[in-house]
């Protein structure tokens, strides 16, 4: 497949925006900057980045809790991001989501998802109002392998084999739900073998090779596309943090981490863009300190947005009705 | 006396009756290690067969608990977060609730369905609520709410000796406080009120993290001369409505307190059967302060301003002594 340089570079750049982003949420997690939780992405960059770049610009994506990857590879802004994770008002959703909600509806991003699963039936509810209203849209669906378990899985993709949806189903297996390993959480090891149980095309690739991901993600975008239904996409790939941060991993060998690592897709996809002569090592590098600038500019945007007003609380509840707010 | 914390009090509970039932087992996504430790270490003792990680498949979880107790099992079905139980809602409103009665009593389902609650750590809108009132509306339940290690313990091990699905509510704050508890591993039975602190000026009736709130506020109150009492209910349904009634009795006001969304909250209820029965106790409208009517905010400034806090009840106190 001939690939456009720029259409290349930009995917690289994109890999680099979400391990810059993720890193600078680690340091800052871990220097207790930001509340709550986050899940972090490091590792399965080439899957977000190779899938959205076979998307047009409207097209829609949805994501699950370990969000800010997909995000990131549809086009989101990571000084938004980085005041959402904050708390900040100038976030995506106005500090009032957080890590798990992002969403972006001019971008196409229907929204990070706290609840595994969710974002099943809610990109196939998407990709038959886009087939409703022939936009021509096709949908992105990312969830991981331990949601391959949920109802949600099973009812959605029979739904949208059946009606013929625009939409691409991309499992993103990292081999863990949570604690628990793929191997004990289902006898299988290709989910896109469930694909057969529901008549439509199941694929497996190398989740750490975006170029892989990106020549699947094109073909199952163009059947989507062309009106012939969904594909189950599956990307094998690999978190390198835990579950969440500050989790201490006792489920799993430095050993197969360290397995995982060597076959960081960022370096490997350098390597072939060097070895192609796509690009230089001066260009690369030149992506990695511009991005580098970008995320420290994000960081120090979010830490100078002020907090949202306490009466923001009771707005945004209902498009036309505003909650009473505190008595103190 | 033993001092423990309320994880380890839940913990210890659950021990308790996998030894002296084997029909106990416990399963959950992820109970192996407990995602905040509750139910860590026990897969040492009994083994993976009784300490069961399962797929993430809530529905499944629920409704496997279900078929286990119709069949002679007594499973304690863990829901990681409340916010969770809304995949599972089928199988614990419409089943588990229900199938006792539509069987016409020829079939008991002893589970424990246990799950967690509550705001204050910022995990936002879909890992911090107050569900509890969404479930005291089914006939068929019982829920449970405790607010220290001790009355966890007790009442872990009365639910899970229950022949009825039972709802158990932890709050994610209160994981980490310690407590004492008896040197005996003895239940609590379900349904008996506990007067976390007497006094004579007025009555709160707080739940779960709140009790710790309106206990807080109650010292606040006594350096200014009023004296309330705290009842912690303890289990929701069924109500101890006796000890609560004979305090307002004694002290002829009430403040109720949850930290429920206020619009439909189970203090609601609680608040219309004191019109109903205990009227002319009353000198003054019952309060009720619960949490904003929005989703949990991620923001913490904004979470903090969301649920309710120990000025409030103060404020609602003043306002009617
Ligand atoms: C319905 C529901 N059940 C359980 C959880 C808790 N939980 C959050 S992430 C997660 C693991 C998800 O695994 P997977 O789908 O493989 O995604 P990954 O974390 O590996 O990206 C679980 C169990 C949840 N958020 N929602
Ligand atoms: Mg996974």
């Amino acid at each position: 497949m001939e690939i456009p340089k720029e259409t290349l570079l930009t995917m690289y750049e994109r890999m680099v925006r979400i391990r810059k982003f993720e890193e600078k949420a680690s340091e800052l997690f871990a220097k207790g900057k930001l509340p709550g939780f986050i899940h972090l992405y490091i590792g399965e960059e080439a899957t977000g980045v190779g899938v959205c770049a076979a998307l047009r610009e409207d097209d829609l994506i949805t994501s699950t809790h370990r969000g800010h990857g997909n995000v990131i590879a549809k086009g989101g802004e990571p000084k938004y991001m980085m005041a959402e994770l904050y708390g900040k008002v100038t976030g995506y959703c106005k500090g009032k989501g957080g890590s798990m909600h992002i969403a972006d509806a001019e971008k196409g991003i229907l929204g990070a998802n706290g609840i595994v699963g969710a974002g099943l039936p809610i990109a196939t509810g998407a990709a038959l109002s886009a087939k409703l209203r022939k936009s021509g849209q096709v949908v992105a669906c990312f969830f991981g392998d331990g949601a391959s378990n949920e109802g949600t899985f099973h009812e959605s993709i029979n739904m949208g084999s059946l009606w013929k949806l625009p939409i691409v189903y991309v499992c993103e297996n990292n081999q863990y739900g949570e604690f628990t390993s793929q191997k004990r959480h289902q006898v299988i090891t290709d989910i896109s073998q469930r694909a057969t149980a529901y008549g439509i095309p199941g694929v497996t690739v190398d989740g750490m090779d975006v170029l892989a991901v990106y020549e699947a993600a094109v073909e199952a975008v163009k059947r989507a596309r062309e009106g012939n239904g969904p594909t189950l996409l599956e990307c094998k790939t690999y978190r390198f943090h835990g579950h969440f941060e500050g989790d201490p991993q006792l489920y799993r060998d430095k050993s197969e981490v360290e397995e995982w690592m060597a076959k960081d897709p960022i370096p490997m996809f350098g390597k072939q863009l060097l070895g192609n002569g796509v690009a230089t090592e001066e260009e690369l590098k030149e992506i990695q300190n511009r991005i580098q600038q970008e995320i420290d500019d994000a960081v120090k945007f979010a830490e100078d947005s002020p907090y949202p007003e306490d009466n923001e609380t009771v707005k945004d509840i209902y498009t036309d009705l505003v909650e009473e707010g505190r008595v103190r | 006396m033993r001092k423990m914390n309320f994880a380890q009090a839940i913990n210890e509970g659950i021990k308790n009756e996998m030894r002296r039932d084997p029909n106990v087992f416990l399963m959950g996504e992820d109970v192996k290690f407990g995602v905040f430790g509750v139910t860590a270490g026990l897969i040492d003792e009994f083994g993976e067969e009784r300490v069961r990680d399962t797929p993430i498949t809530e529905e499944a979880i629920a409704g496997g608990a279900v078929g286990a107790a119709a069949a002679g099992s007594r499973p304690i079905a863990e829901i990681m977060f409340i916010d969770f139980i809304t995949v599972a809602m089928d199988q614990i409103v419409n089943q588990a609730a229900k199938m006792r009665y539509m069987f016409g009593g020829k079939i008991k389902l002893p589970i424990t369905f246990r799950t967690m609650a509550g705001a204050g750590i910022s995990a936002a809108a879909q890992h911090s609520q107050s569900l509890e009132a969404w479930f005291t509306h089914v006939p068929g339940l019982k829920v449970v709410f405790p607010a220290t290690p001790k009355d966890a313990l007790g009442l872990i091990i009365s639910s899970i000796r229950d022949d009825n699905p039972v709802l158990f509510i932890e709050h994610k704050l209160l994981y980490a406080t310690e407590g004492e508890v008896p040197d005996e591993n003895e239940p609590i039975p379900l349904g008996v009120a506990d007067v976390k602190r007497p006094g004579k000026d007025v009555t709160i009736v707080a739940t779960g993290f709140m009790v710790h709130k309106a206990l807080q506020a109650a010292e606040e109150l006594s350096k200014e001369g009023v004296e309330a009492e705290v009842v912690d209910p303890r289990t929701l349904f069924p109500l101890d409505k006796e000890t609560i009634y004979n305090s307002i009795k004694k002290t002829h006001k009430v403040v109720l307190v949850t930290e429920e969304v206020k619009r439909g909250a189970w203090s609601g209820e609680l608040a219309a059967d004191i019109a109903e029965e205990v009227f002319d106790s009353l000198k003054a409208p019952v309060k009720r302060i619960g949490a904003l009517n929005s989703p949990v905010p991620f923001s913490p400034p904004l979470e903090k301003y969301y649920v309710p806090n120990e000025v409030d009840i103060i404020n609602a106190v003043k306002s009617i002594v």
